[in-house]
């Protein structure tokens, strides 16, 4: 591990231990309003000042950190790992098999997903627990974006399918099973770990726009996605640049997960 | 020779006269006024308009026998020069200007009000605007005893008829034109379906100045299709535009910021924002809570602790005021300035739910069964504000040990269940009310009426105050006289303050930017806020913030 990789993953430690700990460090409760200083600049008591409602920012941050950062990354494994499967099948059986995933994925895109996730919004009873909820809504991510990925790993598994290390490995009496967790898997690892990174920041951004529509992580209740809700008024962000802090956050934690897991492919 | 070029002198000076008057009139006026409409309009058929897009052009173009004031909310004479109300509201007699023309040159005679009327009241036309006339079965009567007058006759009283000829534009009978022929001050020169709508000055146009010159200044006015209101603000502060009608809190704290000039708060306007429980019989919700929702006390302590102060303050930036009722106090005649104001207490709140049998465990409220009180508060998604003001009576009431939840619903599947499935407990919405008469309001208030949100369609009243707000409403829309109307209106608005049936939270202010460039604007707290007037407005030059080509 070289020492950029260190310092990438003492900062996910880091940040890590604070959303565990995030309960202990809170300057304020998440919820609760400082009428008298909506809006505020950052301060000793407000390291990071407050929202609209008088909300302190930091402890928004760190408890919106422990939302995003494991049902985001959660998401995007089970959309990846749906997507792995789904591709390193079609792209290793090929013929009927490829063709039929490829037409339902293409068919899948092409699905109004949105309406989908409204329907299933409208039906939800509306006493169900903001938690409940808002894990309802990353599991439906995770269900419904793996089509992007599938055509990526199934077009990576039809270039390993006719290699020169697979053709040994049929002739040696290889079963398929074997196959593809022995030979096919650790080729498609990079893979497979390139469409879970790219994914954790897109549902992150997801969940903000559903949060719009009502799908989201709902108030008081606060998320990396909810947080940047506020971006829209850029008068306010010149002016207040402190709010910035949840993307920086966002971008520094995906930089490092993509400094630090190279190093495990090496390893291995 | 030179006594023959004098008299040529004078003879050109005395044909070019009324010309150099008429330069210096439109070096005085004159200009395009650019602003935005935020949708494409559906029709220029003045008898079909319903949304705001149409409306503006109606109000720019349409010419009226009445005209409401916006300012002063009082009825101005408009074609009609006077009118009389008989037959116990039953009957009312124009008396028309004589010698005017509609825009393309036609004569304007009392058989286009005829024409006009015959067309309202068509039931094949289906004129939203027709149905506020509608007062009972038969046909409305229309003579014209002379070119200038008409006698309509309604088959039932109307109330406040006079007040709806605001909303009526008169169409001529005769021009091959037919609704592009109008009488109002612009008329609708071109249209660029998605881009733009251009009005020119209606050279015909019956007002006129004090100073005797024609109305309106305006050469013309260019209605930009521009339905995203960063943009529209953008232009603005840009100065491609002149002016928006209305800007929210925090699109008017921004421009404030930066041109103080320009930014016009025209202080609490009529419409509101309110919070109900859900008081229907029927509806899918535990009996526990149907009981709280139908507890009066449990009403009024939830109204007593919300601090609609904070809501105005925090949510909407200082440009709202809290609400108390039905009627903003912007609306002068037809509020009732008796009512008490409710002030935010929390610790009267608790006394009102231990009289109705709630106890308060530790920080939680539970009722005389046991159940912690709990509910949950249905709006609809992408509103921010009516998120915020949850987020702050989610706070307020857990200081009175109440846990509040919020869901944020898109609008259809809001509205099927506060409308047909009854599956919600308590919602969040706002009214947006551009009447300023008490009988626009009857279909919420009648306990039948679709709108009448917390137990809707009942077919007898539910509950003894709901059966007299059912009577007073009646007796409000057939009384002949404003007095007595008022009076009945004053007694609903007190039922309403005693049973909280909606819980009033805020009046929204009525804001818009208006250009310094943009000379005689008054902003009223009525719609149009900012081009009421639009017939004296005027382009002078400004060097801040000026769309002036």
């Amino acid at each position: 591990m070289n020492p950029l990789q260190k310092a990438a993953a003492s900062i996910l430690c880091a940040i890590f231990v604070s959303m565990v700990l995030a309960t202990f460090l809170l300057p304020a409760p998440y919820a609760r309003q400082f009428r008298d200083i909506p809006n505020a600049g950052p301060s000793t008591a407000h390291p990071l000042g407050t929202d609209a409602l008088g909300r302190d920012s930091l402890s928004r941050l760190l408890y919106g950190t422990r939302v995003s950062l494991l049902l985001a990354p959660a998401a995007a494994f089970l959309s990846a790992l749906i997507a792995a499967l789904l591709g390193s099948i079609a792209g290793l059986l090929g013929g009927w098999f490829e063709r039929i995933v490829l037409a339902a994925t293409d068919l899948s895109l092409a699905l109004p997903w949105l309406f989908l996730l409204l329907v299933v919004r409208a039906m939800l009873p509306l006493d169900v627990p903001p938690l409940v909820s808002v894990v309802i809504a990353f599991l439906m991510m995770g269900l419904l974006g793996w089509q992007a990925s599938v055509r990526v790993i199934c077009a990576a598994a039809r270039g390993v399918r006719d290699s020169d290390f697979l053709l040994l490995a049929r002739s040696s009496g290889c079963k398929p099973a074997r196959l593809l967790l022995c030979q096919v898997a650790p080729n498609l690892r990079p893979l497979f770990y390139t469409q879970f990174f790219i994914s954790i920041p897109l549902f992150i951004l997801t969940e903000a726009n559903l949060s719009i529509l009502g799908l989201g992580v709902m108030e008081p209740m606060p998320s990396w996605g909810n947080l940047m809700r506020g971006f829209e008024d850029f008068s306010a962000l010149s002016a207040n640049p402190w709010r910035l802090v949840p993307l920086f956050l966002l971008v520094i934690v995906v930089m490092c997960f993509q400094l630090v897991l190279p190093s495990q492919e090496v390893s291995q | 020779m030179i006594r023959r070029f004098a008299v040529l002198l004078m003879l050109t000076l005395a044909l070019c006269w009324p010309a150099f008057l008429r330069a210096e009139s439109a070096g005085q006026s004159g200009g395009e006024l650019h602003f935005c409409l935020r949708g494409e309009p559906k029709t220029f058929n003045p008898l079909l308009v319903e949304e705001d897009a149409s409306e503006t052009i109606r109000y720019l173009t349409g010419g009226v026998l009445i005209r409401l004031n916006r300012q002063t909310q009082a009825l101005e004479s408009g074609l009609a020069v006077s009118w009389k109300i008989s037959d116990e509201g039953r009957k009312i007699s124009f008396r028309l200007r004589s010698g005017l023309h509609f825009s393309d040159g036609t004569s304007f005679t009392a058989e286009d009000v005829a024409y006009t009327i015959k067309a309202l009241m068509d039931p094949q036309l289906h004129s939203p605007t027709g149905d506020s006339f509608r007062s009972g079965e038969g046909q409305v009567v229309v003579q014209t005893p002379s070119s200038d007058a008409v006698i309509l006759t309604f088959p039932a009283p109307i109330a406040g008829l006079e007040r709806l000829f605001d909303q009526v534009a008169i169409l001529s009978a005769h021009s091959p034109k037919k609704e592009m022929a109008v009488l109002g001050p612009f008329y609708v020169a071109d249209y660029n379906p998605g881009s733009y709508v251009l009005l020119r000055r209606n050279t015909n146009y019956w007002r006129k100045d004090k100073e005797g010159r024609p109305l309106p200044y305006l050469d013309s006015i260019r209605l930009d299709i521009q339905r995203n209101r960063d943009i529209e603000l953008l232009r603005f502060r840009r100065g491609e535009i002149h002016l928006i009608n209305a800007l929210d809190a925090d699109y008017f704290d921004r421009l404030q910021k930066e041109s103080p000039a320009a930014a016009h708060d025209a202080g609490p306007g009529l419409d509101s924002e309110q919070l109900w429980f859900n008081q229907v019989y029927g509806a899918p919700l535990p009996e526990n809570k149907k009981i709280w929702f139908r507890t009066t006390e449990f009403r009024k302590a939830i109204s007593m602790a919300i601090n609609r102060a904070d809501l105005s303050r925090i949510v909407f930036g200082g440009h709202a005021h809290p609400a108390f009722g039905p009627v903003s106090p912007a609306n002068h005649f037809w509020f009732n300035s008796s009512l008490p104001i409710p002030q935010y207490d929390s610790a009267g709140a608790l006394r009102l739910l231990a009289q109705a049998g709630f106890r308060l465990e530790g920080r939680t409220l539970r009722d005389s069964s046991g159940n912690r009180v709990e509910f949950t508060v249905i709006t609809n998604s992408g509103n921010k504000s009516r998120e915020q003001m949850v987020a702050m009576i989610q706070q307020d009431l857990s200081q009175i040990g109440i846990k509040v939840n919020l869901v944020t619903l898109d609008f259809p599947s809001l509205i099927e269940r506060i409308t047909r499935t009854y599956d919600y407990e308590a919602c969040l919405l706002g009214l947006v009310n551009t009447d300023l008469d008490p009988n626009s309001q009857m279909n919420v208030w009648l306990s039948s009426a679709e709108n009448h949100q917390w137990n809707p369609k009942q077919s007898k009243p539910a509950t003894a105050w709901e059966a007299e707000l059912d009577r007073l409403m009646h007796a409000q829309s057939s009384a002949t006289t404003d007095k007595k109307r008022k009076s009945d209106w004053d007694k609903v608005q007190q039922i309403v303050a005693d049973q909280q049936p909606f819980i009033y939270l805020v009046n929204k202010d009525a804001m818009s930017a208006i250009s310094p460039a943009v000379v005689g604007s008054s902003p009223s707290v009525l719609d149009p806020h900012a081009f009421w007037n639009a017939d004296v407005l005027r382009l002078g030059p400004d060097p801040a913030l000026g769309a002036q080509k």
